[in-house]
């Protein structure tokens, strides 16, 4: 079977080459504003940056892809545009996109660029992705988490393009894209801004033997001293609601579908997407290497161990997510 | 790649002999090294951006002082500073030695130290991350700054602290290289 | 586009008992000053049997009584049995639709009039122009979109000759997931989740540790506490170009709240008045217009401290 391609996060040139050097076949990165949904303080990539990142990844065989992946601002649409035009500019394979009208853009302007379509499009079955794929020949498609391992295969079987799954990582357990919580308790979305629950609006507080998070001026989290730390993403924050009180929406677990390989070749998947282009080059080499050794297993059929990556994970903890249906 | 758990605390014995320790050439060798690195890796900045201007209180808790750190392109200061004499900053980072020089060294991933609770921080998160996120794409190794720091007598400095690193890795074991290669 | 803005009954987004939920649209036809309607199941296909069979005649009541009605489609399109549903939907149609999830592109027939709901991702002038170019006629903006970025659309609007319309009453979807919260509240999985969303007419509270009302839950949406309402804010959004404003229905006296909004419209009744018999009408709610003219979606602001766009 053939192997799955494996698609990396880079959040800095040290990072991208950390990535291709632990066996990444592809490598995702973004520019340095709000074009990209990781818009994070000192991430992403300078045009010279990126220029570079594709003459190291291209050395080593390996493909880069930009993901332009927010919606462009009302009235100012350039930005948007611009990246688009540099990624071509500047030798990308592809560009991920979610927007209509930069869809329409790129396929228009930039028409020998490959388009993949984000998950922030939030294209969940067949009959949506085919819509993409005729009107702006879009080449790949990364399916949102809420779908499983069968309807992942059913999709497979009805559409025209490749399709790109999550594997590790962070989880959003709201259809993204499609999200605006953070913008509720911040301003600031994922959609507009390329952040979610942003650092500029997280304060950790001590409080007796708690440790209180907030988001904007929202209690998000209040755990003891000694438990994990939540990263106060709002949709994985402890509330009470009609009597329970806990993690009401999600608990502070990541995905790994490590296991799952084997079922996603057989599901016609064409390639595995690892999420934290926020993540340090330590962790992407260590996450990298441990899936390429995973895939080397898939391709060869042999069984996949469960990997030791829970400690780098939110919650350390970890979960296969939607792909079992018990998760709904 | 270590597990976080594999984070040693400074031994008692090393404490207790840096707590008497004059701070003036400390801080004199530290801003050396700073300034240094800002001349060989301009791109920090351009990371950092305005978050340059900010404070941040890097707080190893198993050293007896902390190091007040005033990223500014023109002027950079690492000021060693006792503990309760930290005065005002925007952000706080602390943890164990070996957790705040792994994360420098690529040793050890940032988010998963604060998942994991070994690093804590206060203030200004925005800032924190910028920070972080420049010192990882620098990749960093404070042994190769401190050999620079000693400019022309870097070439009567370097063997020795060739030689010397890995022992003091070995007993301290604290993080004091860059990690090229990880060994998961 | 009209001179005189209208107004929008969305489609209710909560899981009612099928008569209330008759009696509901039939007082609205008989009573309300709204000028269209939007009927249909939104938020969880699960519901839609309940009262699938009573929409046309509740559309035909409507229609007598002179509003034009629009089918909604879902907004998250997953199962076979959605797409077939959102199939037959565009197809068998002779009402015009709301699309709330592209895959409707998809199965609607090429220059067809539609809506567009505040649930597609319309943040600028070029995806507005895409869709004009399909045949949308009435694009509902996302409610996360501030002032300045309704004006520009607003305006890109008016040229391409289609209304634009901003959420202006109800409690603000937020987001949409695969999971059913209201089930996980409950203990229940999604598949036997046995509707528990249904206890709740307008949703369930969601707390911070702190006490603090925040969210609101519905089935497999989550939405804000507060409830938006840009009744005090008319004047600003009339002169940023939004023709339409979307009530979103709740369990309270909707008649009496689109009263109010087309009385403020129609320059009959003060906004500060109005946004107190709003007030009246819903003592336990908060209401918001962060998204609009604050920092943050959760805040409200008087006029007299906003920055006008």
């Amino acid at each position: 079977m053939d192997r799955l391609e494996l698609v990396c996060p880079a959040g800095t040139p040290a990072a991208l080459r950390a990535a291709v050097d632990a066996g990444a076949d592809t490598i995702y990165c973004g520019f340095r504003d709000e074009t990209n949904a990781r818009n994070f303080p000192g991430l992403n990539f300078s045009r010279e940056e990126l220029a570079e990142g594709v003459r190291y990844a291209h050395n080593a065989g390996v493909k880069l892809l930009v993901a332009i992946n927010t919606f462009p601002r009302a009235g100012e649409p350039e930005k948007w545009h611009a990246a688009v035009d540099d990624a071509a500019k500047y030798g990308a394979d592809a560009v991920i996109l979610a927007d209509l009208g930069l869809l329409a853009y790129a396929a228009e302007k930039q028409s020998q660029l490959r388009r993949h379509l984000s998950v922030q499009a939030a294209a969940a079955n067949a009959d949506a992705i085919n819509f993409y794929v005729d009107t702006f020949g879009v080449k790949r498609v990364v399916l949102p988490r809420v779908l499983t391992v069968q309807e992942i295969a059913a999709i497979n079987r009805q559409i025209k393009c490749e399709t790109e799954v999550f594997v590790f990582g962070g989880l959003c357990v709201m259809a993204e894209g499609r999200c605006a919580l953070s913008a509720y308790a911040t301003g600031r979305s994922p959609n507009m801004n390329g952040a979610c629950s942003p650092a500029s609006h997280v304060v950790y507080r001590e409080e007796g033997s708690d440790l209180v998070s907030k988001l904007g001026p929202f209690t998000i989290n209040r755990v003891k001293r000694g438990a994990p730390a939540p990263y106060p993403t709002l949709c994985k924050g402890c509330f009470s609601a009609g009597g329970y009180e806990g993690h009401v929406f999600e608990d502070p677990v990541s995905l790994d579908a490590a296991t799952l390989l084997q079922e996603f070749a057989k599901a016609g998947v064409t390639a595995l997407k690892i999420e934290g282009r926020q993540r340090s080059r330590s962790y992407i080499q260590t996450v990298v290497r441990s899936f390429r050794e995973a895939t080397e297993a898939q391709a060869k059929g042999l069984p996949i161990m469960a990997n030791e990556l829970k400690r780098l994970t939110e919650g350390q903890t970890t979960t296969a997510g939607a792909y079992a249906k018990t998760w709904r | 790649m270590q597990p976080a758990i594999d984070i040693v605390a400074v031994p008692a014995p090393v404490r207790l002999f840096l707590r008497p320790l004059p701070l003036l050439p400390l801080r004199l060798m530290l801003e050396r090294m700073v300034l240094g690195l800002i001349r060989r890796r301009p791109g920090l900045f351009a990371r950092l951006d305005h978050h340059a201007e900010k404070t941040f209180l890097i707080d190893p808790l198993d050293l007896p002082f902390v190091f007040r750190l005033k990223p500014r392109q023109d002027r950079p200061t690492v000021e060693p500073l006792r503990r309760g004499e930290e005065g005002m900053f925007d952000a706080r980072i602390a943890g164990p030695l070996g957790a705040l020089m792994g994360m420098i060294h690529g040793a050890f991933d940032g988010d998963a130290l604060f998942f994991s609770r070994d690093i804590v921080i206060e203030g200004d998160t925005e800032a924190v991350l910028a920070l972080r996120n420049a010192l990882d794409d620098g990749e960093i190794d404070l042994m190769e700054e401190a050999a620079a720091a000693f400019g022309p007598f870097r070439p009567a400095i370097e063997p020795f602290l060739k030689r010397a690193t890995p022992i003091a890795e070995r007993v301290t074991g604290l993080p004091l290289r860059r990690v090229d290669t990880m060994q998961f | 586009m009209t001179a005189r803005a209208s107004l929008t009954l969305g489609p209710v987004l909560f899981n009612w008992p099928a008569d209330s939920w008759s009696d509901f649209y039939a007082r609205i036809a008989d009573e309300a000053e709204v000028d269209r309607v939007f009927l249909g199941e939104v938020v969880c296909s699960k519901r839609s049997p309940f009262y699938e069979d009573r929409i046309l005649e509740a559309a035909e009541r409507l229609q007598k009584a002179g509003k034009e009605v629009y089918l909604s489609s879902l907004v998250l399109v997953t199962l076979p049995r959605e797409r077939k549903a959102m199939k037959e939907l565009a197809e068998g149609a002779e009402l015009p639709l709301e699309v709330n999830d592209l895959t409707m592109m998809r199965y609607l027939e090429a220059g067809k009039a539609f809506a567009v709901g505040p649930l597609v991702n319309v943040y600028n002038e070029g995806t507005l122009a895409w869709l004009a170019g399909r045949g949308a006629r009435l694009v509902c903006l996302p409610p996360e979109l501030p002032i300045g970025s309704v004006a520009s659309l607003a305006a890109a609007g008016g040229k391409a000759g289609i209304d634009t319309e901003v959420w202006a009453f109800g409690r603000v979807p937020l987001a949409i997931s695969g999971r059913c919260y209201h089930a996980r509240i409950h203990g229940l999985s999604k598949d036997s989740c046995q509707f528990v969303c249904g206890e709740d007419a307008d949703g369930l509270k969601v707390e911070t540790m702190d006490g603090e009302d925040f969210l609101a839950v519905n089935g497999v949406q989550t939405m804000s506490f507060t409830h938006a309402s840009v009744l005090g804010d008319l004047e600003a959004l009339e002169a940023a170009g939004v023709t339409s404003f979307r009530l979103s229905p709740h369990d309270c006296d909707m008649v009496e709240v689109a009263r109010l909004f087309r009385a403020r419209l129609d320059g009959r009744l003060e906004a500060g008045a109005a946004m107190e018999r709003l007030g009246a009408l819903l003592p336990e709610a908060r209401f918001s217009n962060g998204f609009l003219f604050a920092d943050y979606g959760a805040e409200m602001v008087e006029k007299a401290e906003r920055q006008v766009a």
